[in-house]
């Protein structure tokens, strides 16, 4: 480990690092644009430099520089703050004096850095240069006379999203940064150049002129939109969200947040449950609380357990599904279900889980992708696999039908049948998983969610068992999830009991007049024509699907507006906070459920948040350790058995609408409208 | 002796004629007090009355809603929305300022990177009810309209001390 000297301090820094990042270890701090730490380096904007010794009697650039033994590192000399000065002129000689329009006024990285490093006027009184605006989508808006090249977008395009679409023409002041042919950038993680710039060249186009950094309320909660579990901050004012960033959690998302994630939050806006409503001759009427207790109490008092049926939605936290598990128990109903798809998943924890955890793909040194689109399901990770894929050493292959993942993946067929072909060893892939100390065999919803589901899960556990990929330092069995909800309501127990009904048993017992109430916790991905005639309550927040169908709606909270547990898709456990109330008469969702057992006879347990939390808790264990990921328990799972031809086709169909939030969201719709531009003009 | 003296200058009335010959000097004398409102008395070019919202000369509002304003003003008295216009410049879509709760500081005119917030030559504004006193864009415009001239030369004055 070499020993360097900052201003005079002797630290011990890890060998490869730069001069930047040994400054950072010893709490110096160095002003910088182009230096990002997960891109790589440019060593262009020339902000961080400092003096180095033994070394060259000039400045230099600190983020390019790797330690050396026995440096001495300089950061606050009279050189170094004149050439910080220089440095900081030549930027602000093109650099428009716009502050005042600027979105990025008030977290500008160029106007808190002019306030601390800069010099206090102008010495330049030529005209400033004009650069067209360029077209990237309808996500980022650009502003290109503010650009100082400092090239983060094109680093972060190039290699963390994976389209080489964004790029720079000419030298010096005629320098551009351009997409070449004028179009929308075809990534799911365009947001994230917005965050990247560290001036006002690329804003939030949704968020434009909508609010300033410092009148927003910032909430640190999780994303549910996708079953990552993004770490986001919700910035909001009075009870409206006005946009949601990263926040920064390596083991999940490192600081990177998907495009739905990031702009679907103008559908939290429309569409909105505010109050409950009861069906009466055929059409939903508003009523109260007390009328819509009413009208669920008459149906289900009285009616046997068996011909109720409960299914749970893909964005529910928790408390809210541990409160509906306990009302339908204490009513008698073992019909509930949390597979709104009909995955095919019932086994131990390992099996339903990302068990390698997400950290684990940076370890992995084979993958194979069954049934997934991770680009669609979460792009995010599918950033993570990149990253690795970036790596190298790493080959990828896909059982699916998975186009342009942004690595290249090597296709071995569609089917089940190329499934069972690797798993006897007849492809030469299986010798790649074979010799790799990591292989990660990655399970989508599209393997499981289908007749056969079973008969795939159970090959992809015969082939983790030939190859080894579970053993005590290592688990490479993951299921990849497309639902928030799902890891929880598993591990909560949310699946049909002794003689239950699942989703499909559920909706042939509505059509056989078997089961004759349904409860609706924000399902709404199910086939409601199969309702039947089954009398329908849904609690949710969004007018879709299932509130379409229902007999009496109850308003519910969207997931930004209840504090709620999520689990990942790893089992990470990561609890949600409140950044306004929900509108209107709506409530929190396991609130309402409590009061309905009250109205229904069967008071449950808890009146505070707390009170659920600990029953969460009792019912499982994994609900006590907050923000951890271990691989669950393993055995064998799936029903071995015949397979269709059916293509292992993602479950995600297209990106930009999954929930209901999204559904209502204008800026998914422009997304839509502009990647199916992309397509046509492909 | 002094019941005497206090007598014959009650009946003397010498008290009345000092009072008299006071108010006579008076009446030689420049006037102190104005015929409010028919006159009034001069006005700083730096006086902090009435708010307004200013226009360039060709019609276009000042205000770019940045807001400014609203993140300095003590009272928070100051209410701003803003999106893209068509053209897609940024405007303000609201610009309030609660009458009952400014301190007339001025710091709102002092942020504003366009002049476009001013605080006017007008005192006279008061009103009947509350609800009045709740300005809205509108009539912040139409202050602006109305007191231009006056502003721009209070302004154009002050310009070499700011």
């Amino acid at each position: 480990m070499p020993k360097v000297k900052i201003d005079g301090v002797e630290l011990e820094v890890p060998a490869g690092i730069t001069v930047l990042q040994a400054c950072e270890l010893a709490g110096v701090e160095i002003p910088r644009f182009c230096y990002h730490d997960r891109l790589s380096i440019a060593g262009n904007c020339r902000m961080c430099l400092v003096e180095v010794k033994p070394g060259p009697p000039k400045p230099q650039a600190s983020c390019a520089l790797p330690v050396a033994d026995k440096q001495e590192i300089f950061t606050q000399t009279p050189t170094v703050q004149k050439a910080r000065k220089g440095v900081m002129e030549f930027l602000l000689i093109n650099h428009p004096l716009d502050c005042p329009i600027c979105d990025q006024g008030g977290e500008c990285d160029l106007q808190d850095q002019a306030m601390a490093y800069g010099f206090d006027r102008s010495r330049y009184h030529e005209n400033k240069r004009a650069v067209p605006d360029k077209e990237l989508g309808p996500l980022v808006k650009t502003s290109m006379n503010r650009c100082i090249h400092c090239t983060r977008c094109i680093r972060f395009a190039t290699e963390v999203a994976g389209v080489e679409q964004l790029g720079a023409t000419g030298r010096g002041e005629s320098m551009e940064v351009t997409t070449y042919v004028e179009q929308a950038l075809s990534t799911e993680l365009a947001g994230n150049l917005v965050d990247l710039c560290p001036v006002g060249a690329l804003t939030s186009k949704p968020y434009a002129f909508e609010a300033r950094p410092w009148e927003l309320t910032k909430t640190e909660s999780v994303d549910v939109l996708d079953a990552l579990g993004c770490n986001i901050r919700i910035d909001s004012r009075g009870a409206q969200v006005m946009r949601v960033l990263p926040r920064l959690n390596d083991d999940v998302n490192e600081e990177w947040i998907s495009d739905k994630t990031r702009n679907a939050i103008d559908g939290l806006r429309h569409q909105r449950l505010d109050r409950p409503y009861v069906r009466t001759k055929g059409k939903l009427v508003e009523a109260t609380w007390d009328q819509a207790f009413a009208a669920i109490a008459a149906k289900l008092n009285g009616l046997d357990g068996s011909k109720i049926a409960a299914i749970v939605g893909d964005q529910c936290d928790a408390e809210s599904m541990v409160a509906l598990k306990d009302l339908m128990a204490s009513l008698g109903s073992p019909n509930v279900d949390c597979r709104q798809d009909g995955a095919k998943i019932d086994g131990p924890r390992g099996s339903y889980i990302f068990n390698a955890g997400v950290r684990g793909i940076d370890q992995a040194d084979a993958i194979l992708l069954i049934g997934t689109n991770p680009r669609v399901e979460s792009p995010v990770l599918n950033a993570r696999i990149r990253k690795r894929y970036v790596h190298g050493r790493c080959p990828i292959a896909s059982i699916g039908t998975a186009e342009d993942l942004t690595y290249p993946v090597e296709r071995l067929g569609a089917g089940p049948a190329t499934l069972r072909e690797l798993v006897d060893g007849k492809l030469g892939f299986f010798d790649k998983l074979k010799d790799a100390k990591h292989p990660l065999i990655v399970v989508g919803m599209g393997a499981l969610a289908r007749e056969d589901g079973g008969a795939v899960l159970a090959m992809a556990y015969e082939l983790a068992g030939k190859l080894d990929a579970v053993r005590d330092d290592w688990n490479g069995f993951a299921v990849l999830h497309t639902a928030a909800a799902r890891v929880g309501g598993l591990d909560l127990g949310l699946v049909p009991g002794e003689g239950g009904r699942d989703v499909a048993g559920i909706l042939e017992g509505c059509q056989k007049k078997e089961i004759e109430a349904v409860f609706l916790l924000a399902a709404d991905e199910i086939d409601t024509t199969k309702l039947g005639k089954a009398f329908v309550v849904y609690q949710g927040h969004h007018g879709d699907a299932g509130a379409h169908r229902a007999d009496v709606i109850l308003p519910g909270a969207a997931y930004t507006e209840k504090p709620g547990i999520y689990v990942n898709t790893e089992g990470r456990v990561q609890v949600g906070r409140r950044a306004g109330y929900p509108p209107g008469d709506a409530r929190e969702d396991w609130a309402i459920l409590r009061a309905l057992s009250e109205r229904l006879g069967k008071t449950l347990p808890y009146d505070t948040l707390h009170q659920v939390r600990a029953r969460l808790v009792a019912v499982n264990k994994v609900f006590a350790a907050i923000d951890q990921q271990a691989p669950g328990a393993w055995g064998p799972v799936g029903k071995p058995g015949t397979t269709t031809d059916a293509p292992l086709a993602s479950a995600v169909a297209n990106f930009y609408m999954t929930c209901p939030i999204s559904r209502a969201s204008r800026t998914m719709a422009d997304c839509m409208a502009s990647r199916a531009h992309l397509m046509a003009a492909e | 002796m002094a019941s005497l003296d206090r007598t014959a200058r009650a009946f003397l009335l010498s008290e009345l004629l000092a009072g008299f010959a006071l108010t006579l000097k008076y009446m030689f004398k420049p006037k102190v007090t104005v015929n409010y409102p028919y006159e009034k008395g001069p006005l700083s070019s730096r006086f902090r009355g009435e708010h307004a919202l200013r226009r360039y000369p060709n019609g276009e509002e000042r205000c770019i809603a940045c807001k400014l304003c609203e993140a300095i003003c003590p009272a928070q008295a100051i209410t701003i929305e803003a999106e893209p216009r068509d053209d897609g410049s940024r405007r303000t879509t609201r610009y309030d300022i609660d009458m009952t709760k400014c301190i007339y500081c001025g710091f709102c005119q002092e942020a504003c990177p366009v002049d476009a917030i001013v605080e006017g030559p007008n005192f006279e504004f008061s009103t009947e009810t509350r609800e009045e006193l709740m300005y809205d864009k509108n009539k912040l415009l139409a202050n602006g309209d109305r007191w231009e001239t006056l502003i721009a030369a209070n302004l154009h004055s002050e310009a070499a001390y700011r």
